[in-house]
């Protein structure tokens, strides 16, 4: 028997069942199918501008900043801004997101602006967000030649661009977007849930920020819910 | 290869750890952080509640149906790309880990933090198979320069002072100047950031533990606050996850309900930083990210624990706000357990995977206050079980003798309520003699354990029972 | 006085209170004749909870059988103990679980079976008592009371309304103190920092006395509190409630000894 039987075996033996009865099936085959929602926090279930709100407060609980723009085209000024007000060299590393691609980065003359994964040696790095969710004060990341993963860990200041209308209430609505994108039961290599900037308390329980993960991590909120 | 167990020494471990000045000094930031952060938090998610009761019928669901959703998990990692080995025992599963390494000439393994890592021993296992393991959590990595285990699930170095900390790295980073500024806790960080940074981009295979596995999309799921767990898991070439049985989860939704009782219930955070959700090896389009997935998965004992008296023991999402709430573990700390998993749900657990003959004073050394069953997000009844421990050593005849007979002799007048009431009548009457004028006693023959350290309160003369019957007595005779 | 009928109380004395304080159980008599019970005692030995936390099911069965039968006729059951009511009410179903001879007697003393505290407001609606104790006194929730029987506004309630009192709250009232029935004795070592936790905060509250709703609890508190030669008293709250103050405190001697106070 190899060592997979086995474990089923000893699971199933614990557990008096056989595998093969059909009910038990049928209820796993549903649940995995149907992927009943539990129990949701009513403080994301707001209206989509009290969601940003609550969005926004949440971040800056975390120790994230955010800045709100109106149209896309402003992004690249914010990120100069950010850059700026924390005396960082004029570079940004970013992905092939078309998103961001697309930007008039040249509006920002000093701003120099390289695609790619990060290997370390960059201090700030700018994503565009899968989406937000506002219960929490989370950035939702995924994993790609778009907005590649190394882009939220290694760099030590983080911008991530997302879209108002990509704040949503709770995960539930975006397990549903990610669904939808990737196909039922398929998943990037990698989401990252991101909630503020690295921390650690492990020293006598002094909170500090910038463990290993960026030391700052700033939103950047473009349109209108 | 193992930990060894010191668990049969927990009162020797116990007495030591009262006499750690510093190991004290650190349990007091235990006691009053974790238990007014959780609080707080509860506070502000009306929901709570009912969180937990829906977290733990999520995992009793899965528990009851963990061969298939198993069988789904295995099917949709290897439609991903990744591979999932099964191991039955810890030797097995350092065996799959190190033929990984090998295969792929790994010389050094950055490690996130992970309990079955502990539970296997496996930095051990490595070193003496020349292959260099690096801790990247900064606690992991702390106690790591110490040789020491983790005192804590989800805080390995808490039962450390800054003092301590600083005194290790002075002692192991020689490459830095000796008259380096290590006075403020951001200067350590600081340190341990650049040290470990080379490590992360040095390794060969990330290894992490698995907070959950979701059955539907084939998916591990750490959290951790500083992000080392995302950097162990994607600059190698190769990504293994240890997780054991019980982490699954059905679906994307059911692991939302555990993951809004989880970093609540651990730290009083809303969520931790970085919730990662790891599903393959990088895909053909994706410029970062391991080459190589796999999923060892875990049995160790578990799957006898599933049907019998402890499988809500599975449950357990290592949030340790059993042990951030227990009086015996703000006194003596984790180390005193002796193994992996210390507090109440290390005195539930350890006996199932190392045997109650070994781990017997740990379901033993707990007064059944209750506040962990209080606040374990998944309504594990801790003190039940810790009893059910205590019912099998009382028939397998492992509590000592003295014990045995001592309570033998107590039920031979407590089961016959007559017998017992002339027995106390002279009980109370003897002992009254000898202490009604001081009020109590320093000393009692028998009761050494008490008055070691307290004065015992003296009898009032004659029972209850008898003054209530001679006094309605003498009523009815009037 | 609330309007009832006259109920039929059976004590449940508890074996410390028995053996050790038995003031403490005319204190809880005075208590429930005073709302209008009719009390009783029927011969008991113990709730069976040592037997129970060591593992031995057997003997706690055999007692719990007794215990049953004897206050079988009671309309209600009430214990001066959270622990020992805990274990009749919450705990005792556990050891007929498989059987249905025994479980419809089970559930129905379950039902009626009461902590003292809790039956005096919860369920009789007493409201206030007739006492006066001056001073000021710091109250221990008890682990059993408060965890398994919601026993912690009922006390302080009826405290409220004791004419010269003043309640003064510690920190971490609600924290174990380290008793835990054997727990003291096998784990003394422990059983002490715990205690000396707890006392600490009792100090630290500058009440000058001490109660709490179990005797288990009190003994050890009051324990460390006197080998630490600390001046404060320490009582069962019934004591207080039932305005029977004149017993010494626990551990103190009868008045006219060598520590009395003046």
């Amino acid at each position: 028997m190899s060592a997979r039987d086995t474990l089923l075996a000893s699971i199933r033996r614990s557990l008096g069942v056989s595998g093969d009865e059909a009910p038990r099936r049928r209820v796993v085959a549903d649940r995995l199918a149907t992927h009943p929602v539990g129990v949701v926090p009513a403080r994301g279930q707001v209206a989509p501008f009290e969601r940003v709100a609550l969005f926004i407060k949440m971040m800056e609980f975390a120790s994230g900043t955010v800045d709100l723009v109106s149209e896309a085209d402003e992004v690249p000024s914010a990120v100069a801004d950010f850059l700026r007000r924390h005396n960082l060299p004029m570079q940004v590393r970013r992905g092939e997101d078309r998103r961001l691609a697309e930007l008039p980065w040249q509006r920002e003359a000093t701003l120099e602006v390289t695609t790619g994964v990060s290997d370390g040696a960059q201090l700030a790095s700018v994503s565009h967000a899968f989406g937000a969710v506002a219960e929490t004060g989370t950035m939702v990341l995924t994993s790609g030649a778009d907005n590649p993963t190394t882009l939220n860990f290694l760099p030590d200041n983080h911008v991530v661009v997302v879209d108002a209308k990509d704040i949503s209430g709770d995960y539930e609505t975006v397990w549903a977007r990610l669904r939808n994108k990737y196909g039922v039961g398929i998943m990037p290599r990698t989401v990252n849930l991101i909630t503020g900037p690295s921390r650690s308390a492990d020293i006598e329980q002094t909170l500090i920020l910038g463990a290993h993960g960026p030391r700052r991590l700033h939103v950047i909120v473009v349109g209108e819910p | 290869m193992s930990h060894v167990a010191t668990s049969p020494r927990f009162k020797d471990n116990a007495r030591a750890a009262l006499a750690d000045a510093d190991l004290q000094a650190s349990l007091k930031f235990v006691e009053v952080n974790f238990i007014a952060r959780r609080r707080e938090a509860a506070d502000r998610l009306p929901e709570f509640e009912a969180l937990r009761d829906a977290a733990r019928d999520i995992k009793d669901h899965t528990l009851a149906h963990l061969d298939l959703y198993l069988e789904a998990y295995e099917a949709r990692v290897t439609a991903s790309g990744g591979q999932v080995h099964y191991a039955a025992t810890a030797e097995d599963a350092r065996q799959i880990v190190l033929q990984i390494c090998r295969r792929l000439g790994a010389r050094t393994v950055t490690k996130g933090k992970s309990m079955i890592g502990e539970e296997l021993a496996i930095n051990d296992f490595l070193e003496a198979n020349d292959i260099r393991p690096i801790e990247t959590d900064l606690g992991e990595y702390i106690i790591q320069l110490r040789g020491e285990i983790p005192s804590h699930i989800i805080a390995p170095a808490v039962h450390l002072t800054k003092a301590q900390i600083e005194a290790d790295f002075r002692r192991v980073h020689t490459h830095l100047p000796a008259d380096r500024n290590l006075v403020e806790p951001t200067t350590l960080l600081a340190e341990a950031r650049g040290v470990l940074r080379e490590k992360f981009l040095a390794a060969d295979v990330g290894i992490t533990g698995a907070n959950f596995l979701v059955a539907e999309t084939g998916t591990s799921i750490i959290v951790t606050n500083e992000g080392n767990g995302d950097l162990t898991q994607t600059l190698p070439k190769a990504h293994i996850v240890l997780a054991s049985i019980e982490k699954m989860v059905p679906t994307l939704e059911d692991v939302s309900t555990l993951l809004r009782v989880l970093a609540r219930s651990a730290t009083g955070q809303e969520m931790s930083v970085y919730t990662t959700l790891s599903t393959g090896p990088r895909r053909a389009d994706d410029p970062d990210g391991p080459g190589e997935y796999h999923v060892v998965i875990l049995d160790n004992g578990r799957s006898a624990m599933l049907g019998g008296s402890f499988q809500e023991m599975l449950r357990c999402i290592r949030c340790g706000a059993c042990m951030n709430h227990c009086p015996v573990y703000h006194a003596v700390g984790g180390h005193a357990y002796g193994w992996v998993y210390p507090g109440p749900m290390g005195a539930v657990l350890t006996p199932s995977l190392i045997g109650v003959d070994k781990a017997g004073h740990l379901p033993n050394a707990s007064t059944f206050c209750g506040r962990c069953e209080e606040v374990c997000p998944v309504r594990i009844p801790l003190p039940r079980m810790m009893r059910s421990w205590r019912e099998r050593e009382f028939e397998r005849h492992l509590s000592p003798a003295t014990v045995r007979s001592g309570l033998a002799f107590w039920a031979l007048f407590a089961r016959r309520p007559r017998l017992y009431g002339w027995a106390t009548g002279i009980a109370a009457r003897m002992l009254a003699l000898f202490g009604r004028a001081k009020g109590r006693f320093g000393w009692l023959p028998l009761a050494s354990g008490w008055t070691r350290y307290r004065d015992f309160p003296s009898p009032q003369g004659a029972t209850f029972q008898q003054q209530w019957r001679t006094r309605r007595k003498r009523s009815s005779d009037r | 006085m609330p309007p009832h009928g006259n109920k039929r109380v059976g004590l449940f004395v508890t074996c410390l209170v028995d053996l050790i304080r038995p003031s403490v159980g005319f204190a809880a008599a005075k208590l429930l004749e005073d709302a209008g019970c009719t009390v009783e005692v029927p011969r008991q030995s113990c709730c069976g909870q040592p037997a129970f936390n060591s593992g031995d099911r057997a003997t706690t069965r055999a007692i719990a059988e007794q215990v049953i039968d004897a206050f079988a006729i009671y309309d209600y059951v009430v214990a001066p103990s959270g622990s020992c009511a805990g274990m009749l009410r919450t705990h005792y179903p556990e050891l007929f679980r498989d059987d249905p001879n025994w479980m419809p007697r089970v559930d129905a003393f379950c039902a009626k079976t009461f902590e003292l505290l809790s039956f005096l407001v919860d369920v009789l609606g007493v409201s206030r008592v007739d006492a006066r104790f001056e001073g000021t006194v710091t109250y221990h929730d008890s682990c059993s009371g408060l965890r398994e029987l919601g026993v912690r506004i009922q006390p302080r309630r009826l405290l409220g309304t004791v004419q010269g009192l003043t309640i003064k709250e510690m920190q971490d009232a609600e924290t174990c103190c380290g008793f835990g029935g054997t727990f003291c004795v096998k784990y003394p070592d422990v059983s002490n920092a715990i205690v000396a936790k707890k006392a600490a905060n009792v100090i630290s509250s500058e009440a000058d006395t001490l109660l709490a709703g179990d005797l288990g609890c009190l003994m050890n508190m009051a324990g460390k509190l006197q080998r630490d030669g600390k001046a404060v008293e320490v009582r069962h709250v019934a004591e207080v409630l039932a305005g029977m103050t004149d017993e010494p405190a626990i551990g103190m001697p009868e008045s006219g000894g060598a520590e009395a106070k003046p």
